[in-house]
């Protein structure tokens, strides 16, 4: 059984892995981070270039996690992405971020958090940036 | 001193809100064209047409100069940021560009490139105003004969020079003049290749033809290939340039102009060309060569100098002559025509205010660019995160609806959908789209000079062949066209393989992605 983290190279990837790394030392399971980029953009924000994710693998080794960096280039849509990491990787927990929408933004985009909650195969631990 | 006068009647028929907004209006739009990489000015130009039939043709002339302009501009930010140039001008740009950024110079290299864009784009428009009344001058006194050659040095041009096959040119230019002639012959009233459809009879409206091959061919063609790895763009402050950065900057300005107007301003110059030269330029001439090929800002001030000259020369033949010597410039053509204006000579001594107003916004134009450009170059890079299908069905949207508004024929619409399929099967099988407008738009007026040509002279096949100016022409056709041979000849004169050529050695670019540039090629600028 691994903890499964959704991670995008921001404050809230932050706020995730740091969930992320705190559950998996209290199952003691090892930790599977994803990040996925879409292939219908030219360029995703939410993509984590090279160095980002070697980083990332560095500081969850120092802290004493064992660790599995994994990358989805080329991926559709990130909640599908998520829920079938977590069935591939046998997760025991999900960790996703969650960020306010704005009415608009309610509007023409879906919610990925939704789609993930209701899909997933395991429990899900939901994170907000600290303020 | 009389173009001046003319000039500053100009700005003054220009400074209204109204036409300020418009000019804002088509530096932004051309701004954000140029920076999505495969939408380009004229796929835009030939969208927007439709749309300002209800316009003023002063407006609708001043929001096609914006565009083209803005496109220039745009081009360079993807070039720099993220490796992928947003148009074919901005190749080059990308080589030392990208370099500068990922050296974490990006910030000089924008400012370079905006600054160079705006210094470039001022002084090729002061010498549009010096060199195309005297163009005109000449052009006048030019008859049909002398036309009809320059119209096939036109041709020959963009089919042979450009693009990297000769066949691929010629088969194209051939397909545009088949799509030219469709319709009623003007003197015998006789019906050409309408397979008698009452809706052929009135000629293919080339603004379905250019809707047609740039924006549904090109939107089939990136439907084809929608899956793509995304890419991070390299993060960036406000755009800034150090004392030394000016002092490295400002000769490779000047000299990106001097190489960028001429060639624009002659058929099948275009902007690829001049900014491939002043990069070679600028790399021999530099005190740093050691910098060349890890971020020299002289490689990114000369060829973005280049590409916005060379915008500036086009206009040139545009307005003196008529000509097109680029997409942009065919379907600004196409425009003037769907305004009843005739474009040629006599342009300038029956609409000058339209000329001079037009010159003038460009003026103005360049100058809101500057102010868009530099301090929100990494705002315009956001833009390359909005997802294709979005994109590309809004395009699809604004062509449909501007191929049904030309004639409000559903006939139109199937015409549209099968020019398209055209345009895709051009990106498939390499052929470039450049010489398919200009023998649309052009070879109705080579046979309109061909034939007032024999008609002057009873039918005499002398009546060809009038004039210095045919015979310069021509000798210039047959120059291009027999080159291949004679090279071949010396080649094996020498007994070396034709393989070393000088001349053909193509940019030195490990990073930039070439494949993915060659599929815009037809498209940009």
């Amino acid at each position: 059984m691994t903890v499964l983290v959704g991670y995008v190279p921001n404050a809230l990837g932050e706020a995730t892995l740091r969930a992320g790394v705190e559950e998996s030392r209290r199952r003691s399971e090892p930790l599977v981070v994803l990040n996925m980029s879409r292939d219908d953009v030219l360029v995703d924000a939410r993509r984590a270039p090279a160095d980002d994710l070697e980083r990332v693998d560095r500081d969850v080794r120092e802290l004493g996690v064992d660790v599995e960096v994994v990358q989805v280039e080329e991926g559709g849509d990130a909640a599908e992405a998520l829920v079938e990491a977590a069935t591939t990787h046998h997760a025991s927990v999900l960790v996703i971020g969650l960020r306010h929408r704005s009415a608009v933004g309610k509007l023409i985009l879906g919610s990925v958090a939704q789609r993930v909650l209701l899909g997933a195969p395991c429990p899900v631990l939901a994170v907000k940036a600290q303020s | 001193m009389d173009n001046v006068n003319a000039l500053l009647g100009g700005f003054a028929a220009v400074i209204t809100p109204m036409n300020l907004l418009i000019a804002l209006l088509g530096v932004t739009v051309g701004t954000a064209v140029g920076v999505l990489p495969g939408i380009g000015p004229a796929m835009t130009v030939a969208l927007l047409l439709p749309v300002t039939y209800g316009l003023p043709v002063e407006q609708s002339l001043i929001l096609f100069g914006g565009i083209f302009y803005g496109g220039m501009y745009g081009g360079s930010t993807t070039s720099i940021l993220l490796n992928t140039p947003g148009e074919s001008a901005s190749v080059v740009t990308a080589l030392e560009g990208n370099k500068m950024a990922k050296a974490g110079r990006a910030a000089q290299a924008l400012a370079t490139s905006a600054i160079g864009s705006f210094v470039a784009g001022t002084i090729a428009t002061a010498a549009i105003v010096f060199v195309m009344p005297q163009v005109v001058d000449f052009a006048i006194t030019l008859g049909s004969p002398e036309f009809l050659a320059i119209i096939l040095v036109a041709f020959v041009g963009t089919a042979a020079i450009l693009g990297s096959s000769r066949v691929r040119g010629f088969a194209a230019l051939l397909v545009g003049l088949a799509l030219g002639l469709v319709g009623t012959d003007f003197v015998t009233g006789q019906q050409r290749l309408t397979f008698g459809s009452p809706f052929l009879a009135d000629n293919i409206d080339v603004v379905v033809v250019a809707v047609g091959i740039f924006a549904v061919g090109e939107a089939l063609w990136v439907a084809a290939h929608l899956r793509r790895k995304a890419a991070t763009v390299i993060p960036v402050g406000r755009p800034w340039m150090s004392k030394e950065d000016w002092g490295r900057s400002w000769k490779p300005w000047l000299r990106g102009t001097a190489l960028g107007f001429p060639f624009g301003a002659i058929p099948a110059g275009g902007a690829e060309i001049p900014t491939f030269l002043s990069y070679l330029t600028e790399r021999k001439l530099t005190k740093h060569p050691e910098e060349f090929g890890k971020g020299a800002i002289e490689g990114v001030a000369g060829p973005e100098a280049a590409n916005n000259a060379s915008a500036a020369g086009t206009m040139v033949p545009l307005l003196a002559l008529g000509l097109p010597t680029n997409a942009t410039a065919a379907i600004i053509i196409a425009a003037f025509m769907s305004y009843g204006i005739e474009p040629g000579p006599l342009l300038l001594t029956k609409e000058p205010d339209l000329v001079w107003m037009l010159v003038a916004s460009l003026f103005i134009g360049n100058f809101f660019l500057l102010v868009l450009n530099l301090p929100l170059a990494p705002t315009w890079a956001k833009l390359l995160r909005i997802p294709r299908p979005y994109l590309y069905a809004g395009i699809l949207f604004f062509a449909s609806m501007g191929a049904y508004a030309v004639n409000a024929q559903p006939f139109d619409l199937f015409l549209l959908l099968a020019l398209g399929g055209l345009g895709f099967a051009m990106r498939r099988f390499g052929l470039p789209v450049l010489p398919l407008i200009v023998g649309t738009i052009l070879g109705p007026l080579f046979e309109r000079h061909m034939r007032r040509s024999l008609q002057t002279t009873g039918g005499d096949i002398s009546g060809l062949v009038g004039g210095p100016v045919a015979w310069v022409c021509y000798a210039f056709v047959l120059a291009v066209l027999l080159w291949p041979l004679v090279a071949r000849l010396i080649g094996r004169g020498r007994g070396g393989s034709d393989d070393d050529t000088p001349g053909d050695d193509s940019p030195p670019s490990p990073g930039v992605e070439y494949d993915r540039v060659a599929t815009w090629e037809g498209v940009g600028s």
